[in-house]
């Protein structure tokens, strides 16, 4: 990958997103390689901590992708998360770092093209504003 | 509890400039409850600062822990080889905190990382409002248990005042009138007649005002 591609972290549930990129993987559908995905049980597994580190760490972009609202197969984890998803923007803001490289979607297992839309738009979001000024570092 | 909010991260960041290596401490007690100085609190602190000092160029290693209490100092000595070992301590317990490593580490630069705001109460998940002042004279038997020193903004012995409408408080409009919720509750209690009683002015000599307050007990000392 060339200097200039934004490393994209995503947690994904287990449930729906995950599932969604094997999805996408089945169906043959390309998306931009720059996403590196984390498997978790749950979107409310996502602690702030997580999110941040990801940054602290070089990350140029983080998403967090989760079942759609009402459909978590925990009930509310996706809420939760979409709420430290807003905290977090905040931290990143008081560092500054643009909060729109972090994110929070809603998707379904099925949504396997959706889940490349995904990855498509945050390459398109984050590859504009270039590396943080810890990713510039770290690479 | 103790309540405490967390300061401004470029407040603190002008704090720890001079500083290449601190440590930042956090409280197991109060604080943790209150989301703002726990083991999370200290771990999300030290990476903002990290990351904010990176984009300076100018790195700067951080020690967390968190101790059970910051405020008693058998806590504070297990950690007496770290806390020498650093330029400064970033402590994000109560003020309560920081002073007792100001006492117990005399040499060491301590500085605050939070506001500390109230004893409090938590009313709802994550959401604390403030029930005591800590004004050393307990009113709470004739007031039914509804404090007027910390919820009333005149710190009324005999209100309502004339600001009082329809419950709620003429200086914050977010807080109800507490003198019409005494009244309410002294009045489900059936002891209104608390309140045909005029209050003498209060001796606000046992609260903050004579300086540092002490409480000994003796019969505990050693």
């Amino acid at each position: 990958m060339s200097e200039s591609e934004p490393k994209i972290v995503a947690f994904c549930c287990n449930y729906c997103a995950f599932a969604a990129a094997d999805l996408a993987g089945a169906m043959r559908i390309q998306y931009p390689p720059n996403v590196r995905i984390v498997r978790l049980p749950c979107t409310g597994k996502v602690d702030p901590l997580l999110l941040m580190k990801a940054f602290e760490q070089g990350a140029d972009g983080v998403f967090v992708a989760g079942c759609l609202e009402g459909e978590c197969h925990f009930l509310e984890g996706n809420l939760r998360a979409k709420k430290r998803v807003a905290y977090v923007k905040r931290l990143l803001e008081e560092v500054n770092i643009e909060p729109e490289r972090l994110e929070m979607f809603n998707l379904s297992s099925a949504d396997g093209p959706i889940f490349a839309e995904i990855v498509e738009e945050m390459t398109k979001r984050v590859k504009p504003l270039g590396p943080t000024y810890i990713g510039k570092k770290v690479k | 509890m103790i309540v405490a909010d967390r300061k401004p991260l470029q407040e603190i960041l002008e704090y720890i400039k001079d500083y290449k290596k601190i440590m930042l401490m956090g409280c197991g007690g109060c604080v943790t409850v209150c989301f703002s100085g726990g083991a999370k609190a200290v771990e999300l602190l030290a990476s903002q600062i990290k990351m904010a000092r990176k984009e300076q160029g100018n790195d700067i290693e951080i020690i967390e822990c968190t101790p059970t209490r910051q405020c008693e100092y058998e806590f504070l000595e297990e950690l007496k080889k770290d806390v020498e070992s650093v330029e400064a301590v970033l402590s994000i317990a109560c003020g309560v905190g920081v002073q007792a490593m100001a006492v117990h580490f005399p040499e060491m630069h301590t500085v605050p990382g939070l506001n500390t705001k109230f004893m409090g109460y938590p009313v709802e998940h994550a959401l604390w409002e403030e029930k005591c002042a800590g004004c050393g004279d307990c009113v709470l038997e004739w007031t039914g248990g509804l404090c007027p020193i910390s919820r009333c903004a005149k710190k009324l012995l005999n209100g309502p005042c004339g600001g009082s409408a329809d419950g709620v408080c003429e200086v914050n409009k977010d807080n109800e009138c507490v003198w019409q919720l005494i009244y309410d509750r002294l009045k489900k209690l059936g002891k209104l007649e608390n309140l045909n009683q005029v209050r003498k002015p209060k001796d606000w000599r046992t609260s903050t005002n004579a300086g540092q307050r002490r409480i000994k007990f003796e019969e505990a000392m050693l």
